[in-house]
């Protein structure tokens, strides 16, 4: 009844590593009780049953079985599942560090509220400097200026299921369209974000701004992009063109806000005599560029979906 | 302009093909932006030329084997699939 349930979920590698006790800026586990309950990495999600049940972790739960057979299978399949969720971990942190991205994920519900009434209207917020905290930037949760990669995520999926809505209403819907929507979408990010990264190298910006940065800034005008697209479809095409505009000016605010403090303060106060006198010039332009970018790609995307 | 990702997989590899045949002698050195012309700079910031030919000399040497396997599969990809 039970029983073979939970070894089907013993032996099904849902690899979550286990947090590493040491960092406990970053893991300050707000959620339940319940990822504590499973301390040797399983994942069993909602698995609150307490008592003897409980432990499937190291395969002591299938001394439970009549058969020693099963018995004996049961404990191979668990090494087996161990064995291939290390590996599977070895090879992911070999190409991008878990860590890192662990932490634009660390948000809670009031950075995720805060930054969207950031994202549209930042002319009130006083305070864009990144705190730190001995040297690590601070987590989204401690810090509401820190980028983070849920927003942009989340955003990226509604947008994608806003514009099937959209081509639903005007009837020109089909599955296909959706994946190439996706696509069209993930490839303009690649491409902004690769823009940015060669203009950031050929300039010598030595700025703390990470790849997975530079993904979440590219990322947020997903938010602009879901209310534009949504007042074109609640007001018409006049809604969606005042809409574009606000949402398009704000996008530009921010970027200009986030990025000049990221890109620009990074000359060190003796190079900054020795330098090229263009070089501040092209700090500024890169900023201007890629605020300047924003609106023309939202309208590139969205202007199809609202007629 | 629908795209999908193997467009930007070609186009990326149309690049890299493109930075990959400049040849050193033949025509980088010709126009100023051959390897010993970029030893210019002593300061601790090189400017925009030097780090573009710095760039397109470690593409160069990094990128000529395996352009060649992904070519390869690129053009059998093409002939089959159209």
């Amino acid at each position: 009844m039970d029983l073979p349930h939970q070894g089907y979920r013993a032996t099904k590698p849902r690899a979550r590593a286990a947090p590493p006790t040491a960092d406990s800026v970053l893991f300050d586990d707000t959620s339940s009780a319940a990822p504590a309950m499973n301390s040797q990495g399983y994942y069993t999600p909602g698995y609150n049953m307490a008592g003897p049940s409980n432990n499937m972790q190291g395969g002591a739960g299938p001394d439970l079985f009549a058969d020693p057979m099963a018995n004996a299978a049961m404990m191979y399949g668990s090494s087996l599942a161990n064995q291939g969720k290390d590996m599977v971990n070895k090879e992911i942190s070999r190409f991008m560090s878990v860590n890192k991205l662990k932490y634009f994920f660390a948000v809670d519900t009031r950075y995720v509220l805060k930054k969207l009434m950031i994202l549209m209207f930042p002319y009130t917020h006083q305070d864009w400097e990144v705190r730190y905290h001995r040297d690590t930037p601070l987590t989204p949760r401690q810090d509401v200026n820190a980028p983070d990669l849920y927003i942009p995520t989340m955003a990226f999926i509604t947008y994608i299921l806003l514009a099937g809505m959209a081509l639903g209403i005007q009837k020109r819907f089909s599955p296909e369209v959706l994946g190439l929507c996706a696509s069209t979408a993930l490839v303009w990010v690649i491409i902004e974000v690769l823009v940015m990264l060669l203009s950031l190298y050929l300039l010598t910006v030595h700025s703390d701004l990470s790849t997975f940065d530079l993904i979440a800034y590219s990322g947020y005008k997903y938010v602009g992009m879901i209310f534009t697209v949504l007042c074109g479809l609640l007001f018409g095409s006049d809604g969606y063109y005042v809409a574009l505009a606000w949402s398009s000016c704000a996008l530009m605010f921010f970027i200009v806000r986030s990025l000049k403090m990221k890109i620009l303060p990074s000359l060190s106060p003796d190079s900054m005599v020795t330098g090229s006198s263009a070089k501040p010039q092209f700090r500024l332009y890169i900023t201007v560029a890629t605020a300047v970018f924003q609106p023309i790609i939202i309208y590139w995307l969205t202007s199809h979906l609202v007629r | 302009m629908a795209f999908t990702l193997y467009s930007l997989i070609q186009a990326a590899i149309l690049c890299v093909n493109a930075v990959a045949v400049l040849h050193e002698e033949r025509f980088l050195s010709k126009i100023g932006w051959g390897v010993d012309q970029t030893v210019g700079g002593f300061g601790d910031e090189p400017g925009v030329k030097v780090q573009l030919m710095n760039l397109v000399r470690s593409v160069r040497t990094v990128m000529r084997v395996p352009l060649i396997a992904v070519n390869a599969v690129c053009i059998v990809l093409l002939l089959l699939f159209g």
